[in-house]
């Protein structure tokens, strides 16, 4: 039994505080696109050959997008569940009708909803700078709503981890940034001397990007299935956490 | 009795350090009755209400409301329990209006503006429903957290220090509010560091101290048992001995024969009436006085008593 009503009112002011500052939401990303592609794009590119029978400017754009949806992902859930911990507003939840599914659906449907539109104006940058067309659109769309579920999962987990805006940040910083740059974003793994194409696997990014450019270009490092198969895992341990979370209300019941 | 709204039976809680903030704790709310829980900082009193509204996890006990163990059936009792907390925690950007309408929501209500409205308005927030909540008062913000605590209409609704940091206007305000939200039938139970709030308003009274309550009784009842009258009538000249016409009283002279002290009755006037007496006895008796001070015992005082025969019994 879920209360939709109560769910409905989480997603819908978690939206409404993503459109408060939504001048910042969307021009960030359209912002540090265009950097990439006028740096990667325009000013590498031009000397780099076609990966994979691909351009090298339509090439990142994959990468890029995964770069921005995984760090806005996490940032944007990770904050939705951290602050109300932080300015002490959680105890209306905590006290209210509402279980580990409204919960979800609301903070995480909203991290989702959020990622959705970033990656939409990101495309839609880059289409300024390089012409592409997208191979599997359904399947890329699928894709990209699978690792933003995931990863609104994984940034609700740490925005309940974190007891300081240093952990908060920590992760992203730490890991899931240079595990970004490293993933394939700006090349093909294939490019990589060995043993480093080898060690590269052990990268879990690695098969985001490469899943992602999949469903964009056809070819990719790693095989499609293998890229789901990785996302759906991940994703199935977040709800495995999460739910531990609320059975237990560790660091959200005193 | 009437029927009890909420049954707490066994409480403890223990926190993560060690810290035994609730002792064994059982109380039973009657429908409709404002309880002032009042005990001195750190006693339990934010522990006992978080246990029952979800924020503490109880280390033992059974907690029931409305018939519904909390344990297993919290949803259908937390859509009819408010709270309004200690801290003063919102969500500083939001407008007031977006603000409560967002916690009626959470609790599973459809919306109703208009109901919205006259909640505002009740607690005279009329004129900022629009407001940012940064831009309110500290004794507005806690105006707005009562109407997000009301926005639901509970039954059953905690006010965990309401006039904490609020002058003495507001308070009356306050004050006003409970009473109208008693004559609406909401069961109130309310925690303050002022006495003479619990006096005022409650029905009944709770003492905690150190997670432990140490007494639970009726007001009224509680008073006539503890309460006690003190009377000091100055007399234009020193007395050697009492007269025997107020040998009945429990009375004796102090400051030399100067004065003579009166510490009786109860909660109940009865003191009043017996020092009225006296002063009539001692004219009879041709015994001149000039001056006359009496003073009822206040809960404050049977409160600090009580929690000084806690000490000595520790
Ligand atoms: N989250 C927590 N973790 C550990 N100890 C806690 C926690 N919350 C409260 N305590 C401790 O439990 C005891 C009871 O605290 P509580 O907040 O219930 O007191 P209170 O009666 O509401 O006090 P006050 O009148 O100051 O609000 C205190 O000693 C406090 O330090
Ligand atoms: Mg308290």
């Amino acid at each position: 039994m879920i209360g939709w009503r109560s769910t409905w009112s989480i997603y819908t002011r978690e939206l409404t505080r993503f459109l408060r500052t939504a001048f910042q939401s969307v021009l960030a990303p359209v912002l540090t696109t265009s950097l990439y592609f006028i740096v990667f794009g325009a000013a590498i590119g031009g000397r780099m050959p076609d990966l994979g029978g691909v351009d090298y400017g339509a090439f990142i754009i994959p990468g890029l997008l995964m770069l921005t949806l995984l760090g806005e992902t996490t940032s944007n859930s990770s904050f939705g569940i951290y602050m109300p911990r932080f300015t002490g507003t959680i105890y209306e939840l905590l006290s209210a009708p509402v279980g580990v599914a409204e919960t979800l659906i609301g903070f995480v449907g909203a991290a989702m909803t959020k990622s959705l539109i970033l990656a939409a104006i990101i495309l839609v940058t880059a289409r300024l700078f390089v012409d592409y067309s997208i191979a599997h659109p359904i399947l890329a769309v699928i894709y990209i709503m699978l690792v933003a579920a995931a990863f609104s999962l994984f940034g609700f987990i740490l925005g309940i981890w974190a007891d300081n805006f240093e952990k908060l940040g920590i992760i992203p910083l730490l890991f899931l940034t240079p595990l970004t740059f490293l993933g394939g974003t700006f090349y093909s793994i294939d490019m990589l001397p060995a043993p480093w194409d080898t060690i590269a696997l052990a990268n879990p990014i690695v098969y985001l990007v490469s899943g992602l450019r999949w469903t964009f270009y056809g070819s990719s490092d790693v095989n499609i299935w293998i890229s789901f198969g990785i996302t759906f895992a991940f994703l199935a341990a977040c709800v495995g956490v999460i739910a531990f979370i609320f059975r237990t209300g560790w660091r959200l019941r005193a | 009795m009437s029927e009890p709204i909420l049954d707490i039976a066994g409480l403890s809680k223990v926190y993560p350090g060690g810290l035994k903030a609730l002792d064994n704790v059982d109380l039973t709310i009657r429908k409709g009755e404002i309880f002032a829980l009042l005990g001195p900082n750190g006693a339990g009193k934010t522990t006992l209400i978080g246990a029952v509204c979800g924020l503490v996890r109880p280390s033992s006990g059974t907690i029931r409301a409305f018939g519904h163990d909390m344990g297993r059936e919290w949803r259908q009792a937390r859509r009819r329990i408010g709270l309004v907390p200690q801290e003063l925690a919102t969500d500083m950007f939001e407008p007031v209006m977006r603000a409560v309408s967002y916690s009626r929501g959470l609790f599973g209500l459809a919306p109703d503006p208009a109901r919205i409205e006259e909640i505002l308005r009740s607690l005279s927030l009329g004129d900022k429903r629009d407001e940012r909540i940064m831009a309110l008062s500290g004794g507005m913000k806690r105006r707005v957290l009562i109407a997000k605590a009301l926005a639901h209409e509970p039954d059953l609704l905690f006010l965990d220090e309401p006039t904490a940091g609020v002058d003495v206007e507001l308070r009356k305000g306050m004050w006003r509010i409970v009473d109208e939200m008693r004559d609406r039938g909401t069961t109130i139970i309310l925690t303050t560091h002022y006495i003479e709030e619990a006096e005022l308003m409650a029905d009944r009274v709770g003492v905690i101290a150190k997670g432990r309550l140490l007494m639970v009784d009726e007001k009224d009842a509680m008073m006539a048992r503890l309460g006690r009258t003190e009377a000091h009538i100055t007399l234009a000249r020193p007395l050697g001995a009492l007269p025997p016409s107020l040998a009945q009283y429990p009375v004796e002279l102090e400051e030399g024969g100067a004065s003579l002290c009166y510490r009786g009755g109860d909660g109940t006037g009865r003191g009043k009436a017996e020092v009225a007496e006296i002063t009539k006895a001692l004219i009879a008796a041709g015994i001149d006085y000039t001056g006359i001070d009496v003073r009822e015992s206040s809960l404050e005082e049977i409160f600090v008593s009580l929690l000084g025969e806690e000490e000595r019994a520790a």
